[in-house]
């Protein structure tokens, strides 16, 4: 027996139980040395999945694959070119 | 030439071959590479004399494809659920104004809650709003469809908006072989478009103007009329489209193995090479079950399913819809087809919002109807227990 909520209520919280990190093809990889931590993929990113941290006085952008889906917008809008968008191992097979 | 290609390719090329003057969208998922493949083609150049106008919601992509249609542009749109009811105040208003305005629905679930996962309660909606309905069952099915659909419903004893209905995911994401049309042999199998009235500058029309109670009701009928006469419209076209490509898809449904079949199941859409698959093995058991794959929804081959199935015993439809407060919506159209008959009619809704339909379930609910385990009426098959509670 399982229960659903009337009307598919839910509370606060209950999304990030759901893992979308692999709706994706693709995710970013970030360049640490080229990275300024200017924040610009932080502020950009759709999901909230980038975060700015520091380290020994250097900042770079740490991303949460659990919920990033690959839209590439980081790698977009990063001024110094330090994000590159990966392909997942699992689709580089293609059938043309 | 055949190529393996995924369904949204499969409708983006054969839509290209049509030569459409006027492509209007708005993304949704699991349309969306449909009308990025076609925006592709546009911004390489290979859409000649068309314009692809990226819109700012269906409602407008649909509004945008009225103006088009009515100034006698070949158009194209591609939607599916939310986004189909946003465009069906447009939509409803496009039949009734006699616009043949092809669009193709992938089908998907209806919110809420929130499903991007396929069933048909999105076309079901659409039901009753002169829209042609036709379902396909595979990609090939899909892509041979487009230029049978630009044939039908710019006839002149026709001019209605075709839908064709394509199984979201199920059949839009799978990678199917097919045989890609040529540029000349649609040419030679479509002609262009000529509109009985048009909008331009030099002649101002009104489209679907104001008509008070002493006249409204013959726009109506004349509507009903039109849906009427395309019945024998889309026989003679998918009747050539077979002679022409020498793939016969059959008619407004495809009834195999249905004479002399004690049971008979009637499916639409993706779901039917499954149920086939299952009747297969069990008529070499030696079962007498035949199957009727229904391809028109609307207008709905109603002569046509009392003649295949008037002497069948037991009726058992699966579909992925439901009429919230009825039954599903195929059963209620098969029962109505079939009245004053004597069949048995099962009605069973399965895989709404993408639930899987397992082979163990069709096995299981054909058996169960044979063996005489279940009454008439209609069930939900698939669904877990379960209980609502109040959050």
């Amino acid at each position: 027996m399982i229960e659903i909520t009337i009307g598919a209520i839910s509370k606060p919280m209950e999304a990030k139980k759901i893992k979308t990190g692999d709706w994706g093809t693709e995710y970013p990889v970030v360049d640490i040395e080229k990275c300024s931590g200017c924040k610009s993929c932080e502020m950009f990113c759709p999901d909230l999945c980038v975060e700015v941290v520091k380290e020994n006085r250097k900042k770079y952008a740490v991303f949460n694959y659990d919920y990033c889906k690959g839209c590439g917008v980081c790698a977009f809008v990063c001024p110094e070119d330090a994000i590159k968008m990966e392909m997942k191992e699992i689709y580089k097979l293609e059938v043309e | 030439m055949m190529k393996v290609v995924r369904g949204f390719y499969s409708v983006a090329h054969a839509v290209k071959t049509c030569k459409p003057n006027v492509i209007s969208a708005y993304p949704i998922t699991p349309q969306t590479e449909i009308v990025e493949n076609l925006a592709a083609m546009y911004a390489n150049g290979e859409l000649e004399n068309c314009v692809y106008i990226t819109a700012e919601s269906e409602f407008s992509a649909a509004s945008i494809l009225v103006g088009a249609s009515a100034a006698g542009a070949r158009t194209f749109t591609a939607t599916c659920s939310q986004g189909l009811i946003l465009m069906s105040e447009v939509l409803i208003n496009a039949a009734g104004m006699r616009l043949p305005i092809v669009l193709v629905n992938t089908n998907r679930a209806l919110s809420a809650p929130l499903s991007i996962w396929n069933d048909h309660q999105d076309s079901m909606f659409m039901r009753d709003a002169g829209i042609i309905q036709v379902y396909v069952e595979n990609n090939q099915e899909a892509h041979d469809l487009i230029p049978q659909a630009y044939k039908i419903a710019e006839n002149s004893k026709v001019l209605l908006p075709f839908m064709v209905c394509m199984d979201g995911f199920k059949l839009t994401h799978a990678y199917e072989p097919v045989n890609l049309h040529t540029q000349e042999m649609i040419d030679e199998f479509l002609p262009p478009y000529e509109p009985v009235a048009k909008l331009s500058v030099e002649k101002p029309l009104t489209f679907g103007a104001y008509a008070p109670p002493h006249i409204y009701m013959e726009f109506r009928v004349a509507l009903q009329n039109a849906m009427e006469r395309a019945r024998k419209v889309i026989e003679d076209v998918f009747k050539e489209w077979a002679e022409f490509t020498k793939r016969d898809w059959s008619g407004h449904i495809a009834a195999e193995n249905v004479d002399g079949a004690e049971t008979a199941v009637v499916t639409m859409g993706s779901i039917t090479s499954l149920v086939r698959d299952v009747i297969e093995e069990l008529r070499k058991e030696g079962k007498k079950v035949g199957l009727i794959k229904l391809r028109t929804f609307r207008p709905f081959p109603n002569d046509e399913i009392k003649k295949a199935l008037e002497d069948v015993n037991k009726v058992i439809v699966i579909e992925r819809a439901v009429s919230f407060g009825n039954e599903g919506q195929v059963a209620i159209e098969i029962k109505n087809a079939l009245y004053g008959g004597n069949n048995e009619i099962y009605s069973f809704a399965v895989g709404l919002g993408g639930r899987d339909v397992p082979r163990e379930l069709i096995v299981k609910i054909i058996d169960n109807v044979m063996k005489g385990k279940v009454k008439q009426g209609f069930y939900f098959e698939g669904v877990h227990e379960f209980r609502e509670v109040i959050p």
